[in-house]
């Protein structure tokens, strides 16, 4: 296995590095080969890993060469695969080469088609390096890669102003949770002396670092995954990023790169099950994310918004699992949303493919029977993320709410049912919105040509919409946990600290499913006697009732205003202020003040003062001669 | 003979074409490229031929100058002095192809001027006589001087009034006290020497000591530059023109913080120890002041400035961290800085040969007309915000694993320097490469074939050592060593002199 795994990310770098060097004279429009035949092959490495994997105790760790090694401070680049990361890697290139197929169709007569491939490359390399990383450092390099891969792909139509802005906001709200993403590192390499996992992992076991610390390292790596993985507060990002191509959302601000925070979470679970408050923040604040962010996807017009803020709070939830320590249940939901949230952004894409690159929801409607394909398979997908049975989401969200209530904490849980429901809710009115109705609320141009999408964009979509429809059955409870199964070996330890045993399913299993189930189909229906039966224009007159209410969940709670007034302004500002007040007016001032002394002292001699600056030389070289000579002989005479 | 070859090669093309060349602008540019490309490979001779891993000093020659005064022509380089050779030569020799079209007035003095600073500089990290390297750190000063005075911008003689008054100053305090230490030296320790390495091992203490390090390192602060002696390098930066620019970021900031590890450190190790607090608060203050700065100025070569500030914080702070991590990243960082400002500062040079503009708001939209040279661009920034995996990060992480490992919360400081770093230069190349374009630039034409060449070894060279640092880091390995041992036995007794009271102040712990 170490002979070939290194060329899972190596494969899409070297696609990257053609397409960049030789996309814009030579490949051109056939710029997506390179990227999709690499991607494949990554892919199908990627499964023969995963099957030599599989039972494995110990990872296949391969070092490839010395990157840091600076007295005790020594960091291989070298890579690892156990089970975690098998399951990573499965999930990067598969959902990877389905996104790089559509972006075919997508971004076809593009002026910007070699590039974007590149980039998607680029980024794909970036995400494998995170996943295979065998120590924290490599995997803040490839977290670092990926956030510059998603700076450039959202900000990819970089003349529009807001997407210029976005990546550039995306890049400095990551840096902010990497500020505390490297210290946690610093802190693990001085207190442990190493940054690889295994020797990390080993050392906290044996009890080498106290609580303390143990508690600060967990909360500093927490601190860079909710930039990454867009939670409370710093998922203001999240939303903004969907100015860039669909499939760039779907791929990278869905499936892979948004959960690199969970990943990193379940990779440290030693860490954390060590440092139990830390557990209560992840949970804590995933729970919050997770309803918080369903609140506002109520209220967006726009149907990629709608998913953003969807996708913060399905990133909740799997917080919300780690918080509680039932890791591969995180995982379990990370695979299955990778499956279903790319499916509906892809379908999204689709739709607003087929509608000229309308976003605005208040300007669809009717189009289930113009565009049935992306029809059926959103709708698969819609069903997914609400958690209907026999859905993937259905049984990823009922075992991280069942591990919650067995757990004990009941608010996690009552949370994550309210959220379940809000989700519903908007997920349902999203569909109803855009694909129910009597007529398109369009221009007659645009619903003229609206138009099911080429076979490479509709493939991927079926692809994804089966994986969302039977992805769940690898996670079913119990003894029929597939998935969990294979995950045990990476989580073992972890689990033994929190002293969880394997899982039988009992009663209240059915009863918690029972009870997700019958919430997620409240929402729907009341979505349905909302934006369908439209008793009586029921939407505006609710948004009449409540119009403050309204209008903060519709403005995001006004976060991103609230940032903007104090950070961003005090830096700004605050920043103006010195420069002038003290750079320019103190220290320049007395140095000014000094040359004016001297100017004032030259008057008297102002003959000599010529304004050419060769005869100041002159006279300061003599000056300095006359000094020289001065001191030399009063010492050595 | 070797070094000796090395140092007056740029000289030697600089008489050549003062001689045969007045007035036939082509013949002189190409002898002066020539030149600086000869020298470059002699210098990567030479370190093709050094041994790493031995902290002594090779390559020396060593002959009695001025007798009766003990003054020697000793020149040698350990790895320290020849990684910085080498940054020199290459920047030299980028500065000059970065150039070729932009100076349209007495080019001739123009191109002599960088070849004899290219000589000054050499003298400068080879020398091992402190006469020796007085002299030419006061030679490079005069074509630095006549660089930004003559070819610079608008306020260009202000700016190099104000570089002069300031380095002078220096200077000045330099002299005071080599002399003193010479004088102090033959009083007591027997004969009269300039003599570096004997003078490092004279251990000097007292009164003599706490004066003279203080005389040097306010000369080297301003050099370097650090907080708040800074404020002549926004000013020469952004009058300078580019080739003065690159130079000066890439090269003449760096022999500040050389003299600070030969002589601060090399002469007085007790004292640098009593230092170290005062020095790495300054250094904090420099990261994010200078960082905080950038985030505001119109100007993009303002920006570039006083980003050096923040950077340069960044290296004394991890050289007076004395861990091993702190000062071998702290070296790196000088390479990595030179390598990727030098860069910066070339870009904005090309971007201003069209445009004639440095403001910011005069931009926009670029990367449409140049998309090449928004790409380069881009990989500078990145590498400038310490993008693992360019060169930026290596020095950085390191220098705050050293700080790290000293106190934690100058490391966290310092981190938030970083974040800044990100904001500045992100909105600044949003504004100047993305958003809508400006009409009067769609007709720029892209980087030419010979802008590009110029800027592929510094592209190269900022990936090598992001990927790839153990080649560098090899090479300072035995002299960090060395300085870590001269100041090992001050670290236990004075490490903590201040130290109790500001960690009760923030709270921290050891």
């Amino acid at each position: 296995m170490e002979s070939y795994i290194w060329l899972i990310p190596v494969l899409p770098l070297a696609a990257f590095i053609l397409t960049i060097i030789f996309g814009r004279w030579w490949i051109k429009e056939q710029a997506h080969w390179l990227p999709i035949l690499a991607m494949a092959a990554s892919f199908g490495l990627s499964i023969a890993a995963f099957v030599q994997i599989r039972g494995a105790e110990e990872p296949v760790i391969l070092n490839l060469f010395k990157w840091f090694s600076v007295g005790s401070f020594q960091v291989p680049f070298g890579l690892q695969v156990d089970q975690l990361t098998s399951i990573m890697l499965l999930v990067v290139t598969g959902v990877g080469l389905l996104i790089f197929i559509y972006s075919k169709g997508y971004m076809h007569g593009d002026p910007g088609y070699y590039r974007f491939f590149a980039y998607l490359s680029l980024f794909a390399f970036s995400m494998l390096m995170l996943v295979m990383a065998n120590n924290y450092l490599l995997l803040y390099f490839g977290w670092e890669a990926v956030g510059l891969c998603s700076y450039y792909l959202i900000g990819f139509f970089y003349h529009k102003p807001e997407a210029a802005a976005a990546g550039k906001k995306a890049f400095i709200v990551n840096r902010v949770g990497d500020f505390g993403f490297g210290l946690g590192v610093m802190l693990i390499f001085v207190t442990f002396g190493t940054l690889d996992y295994t020797g990390v992992f080993e050392a906290v076991g044996q009890g080498q670092a106290s609580n303390g610390i143990l508690l600060a390292i967990a909360l500093l790596l927490f601190m860079g995954a909710m930039g990454k993985s867009a939670q409370f507060p710093l998922h203001v990002w999240l939303p903004d990023a969907m100015e860039g191509p669909t499939p760039v959302s779907a791929l990278i601000h869905a499936a892979t790169m948004v959960t690199a925070g969970v990943y990193m979470v379940a990779r440290s679970s030693v860490i954390f099950a060590h440092a139990p408050t830390a557990m209560w923040v992840v949970g804590g604040i995933g729970a919050f994310t997770a309803l918080f962010a369903s609140f506002i996807g109520i209220a967006q017009k726009d149907i990629k918004k709608v998913l953003a803020y969807s996708t913060v709070s399905q990133l909740g939830y799997m917080f919300m699992a780690l918080g509680v320590g039932a890791w591969s249940a995180a995982i379990f939901h990370l695979m299955a949303h990778a499956f279903f949230k790319a499916l509906l952004f892809l379908g999204a894409g689709s739709v607003i493919h087929s509608m000229s690159g309308e976003q605005d929801m208040g300007r669809m409607g009717a189009l289930a029977r113009r565009i049935p394909a992306t029809w059926i398979t959103f709708m698969a997908g819609g069903l997914a993320l609400s958690g209907i049975f026999p859905f993937a989401g259905f049984w990823s969200k009922d075992e991280i709410l069942g591990a919650t209530f067995k757990e004990g904490v009941y608010i996690m849980w009552g949370v994550g049912i309210l959220a379940a429901f809000i989700t519903a809710f908007y997920t349902f009115r999203m569909i109803f919105v855009t694909f129910w109705g009597k007529e398109t609320r369009s221009d007659e141009a645009t619903v003229k040509h609206i138009h099911e999408s080429p076979k490479a964009m509709t493939v991927p979509l079926i692809i994804l919409a089966i994986a969302s429809t039977l992805g769940g059955f690898l996670g079913m409870p119990g003894q029929l946990n597939v998935l969990g199964k294979f995950l045990e070996p990476v989580f073992a330890v972890a689990d033994e600290v929190l002293g969880r045993e394997a899982e039988r399913i009992v009663t209240m299993d059915v009863v918690l499913m029972a009870i997700s189930v019958g919430v997620a189909l409240l929402g729907i229906t009341m979505a349905w006697y909302v934006y369908v039966r439209r008793a009586a224009d029921l939407p505006e007159k609710l948004g009449a009732r409540f119009g403050i209410a309204y209008k903060i969940v519709y403005n995001k709670f006004y976060i991103d205003e609230f940032y903007a007034a104090t950070f961003v302004r005090a830096a700004v500002d605050g920043s103006r202020w010195v420069w002038k007040h003290f750079d320019e007016l103190i220290i320049d001032g007395a140095v000014n003040g000094m040359g004016w002394l001297w100017q004032r002292g030259g008057t008297a001699v102002r003959p000599i003062q010529t304004g050419r600056v060769q005869n100041y030389m002159l006279g300061i070289f003599a000056g300095l001669f006359v000094v020289m000579t001065v001191i030399v002989v009063v010492m050595f005479a | 003979m070797m070094l000796t070859i090395l140092t007056f090669l740029p000289v030697a093309g600089a008489l050549l074409m003062l001689i045969f060349m007045r007035g036939r602008p082509n013949a002189y540019k190409m002898t002066a490229l020539v030149t600086t490309i000869i020298t470059f490979a002699v210098s990567l001779y030479i370190a093709a031929q050094f041994t790493t891993g031995d902290a002594s000093f090779q390559f020396q020659e060593d002959h009695s100058w001025i007798g009766n005064l003990g003054i020697h022509y000793h020149v040698g380089v350990d790895g320290i002095s020849l990684l910085l050779v080498l940054l020199t030569t290459l920047l030299s020799m980028v500065a000059i192809l970065g150039t070729w079209n932009s100076i349209k007035d007495r080019g001739l003095a123009f191109f002599i001027s960088l070849l004899v600073l290219e000589t000054g500089m050499i003298g400068v990290f080879v020398s091992m006589d402190l006469f020796l390297f007085y002299l030419f750190w006061e030679i490079q000063l005069i074509p630095m001087y006549f660089i930004i005075g003559i070819w610079g911008g608008a306020r260009r003689v202000y700016a190099a009034i104000k570089f002069f008054l300031y380095t002078f100053a220096g200077s000045v305090l330099m002299l005071v006290a080599i002399l003193a230490i010479v004088w102090w030296y033959s009083r007591h320790g027997g004969f009269l020497t300039f003599d570096i390495l004997t003078l490092q091992k004279a251990g000097f203490n007292g009164t003599i000591a706490l004066w003279s390090f203080a005389a040097f390192f306010v000369a080297f602060a301003i050099k370097v530059p650090m907080f708040p002696v800074h404020t002549w390098l926004p000013d020469a930066h952004t009058e300078a023109p580019t080739a003065g620019s690159v130079i000066l970021a890439g090269v003449l900031l760096k022999m500040g913080v050389y003299g600070m590890i030969r002589f601060c450190i090399g002469f007085f190790p007790e004292v640098a120890v009593r230092a170290m607090m005062p020095v790495v608060i300054l250094s904090v203050i420099a990261i994010v002041y200078g960082a905080a700065m950038s985030l505001i100025q119109p100007d993009m070569k303002r920006l570039v400035a006083y980003s050096s500030v923040s950077h340069m914080g960044f290296v004394t702070l991890g050289l007076f961290t004395f861990t091993v991590q702190g000062v071998q990243g702290a070296i790196l960082q000088m390479v990595s800085h030179g390598i990727l400002t030098g860069a910066l500062f070339m870009m904005v040079g090309f971007f201003y040969d069209r445009t004639h503009t440095r403001l910011i708001k005069d931009y926009g939209g670029m990367a449409r007309p140049m998309p090449v040279a928004a790409a380069f661009f881009s990989l500078f920034v990145l590498g400038s915000l310490g993008l693992p995996g360019l060169a930026g990060f290596v020095g950085e992480f390191l220098i705050l694993v050293g700080s790290f490992q000293y106190y934690k919360v100058f490391a966290a400081v310092a981190s938030i320097g970083i974040i800044i770093g990100a904001a500045y230069l992100l909105w600044m190349y949003q504004r100047t490469m993305f958003q809508q374009a400006n009409e009067k630039w769609l007709s720029l034409k892209d980087l030419n074939a010979r802008e590009i060449v110029t800027l592929v070894p510094l592209v190269g060279m900022a990936i090598w050592i992001g990927i790839y640092p153990h080649t560098f880091l090899n090479m300072v390995d035995a002299p960090a060593q060395n300085i870590l041992t001269q100041v090992q036995p001050y670290l236990a007794q004075h490490g903590d002199g201040l130290v109790r009271m500001v960690s009760a102040l923030f709270g921290g712990a050891k």
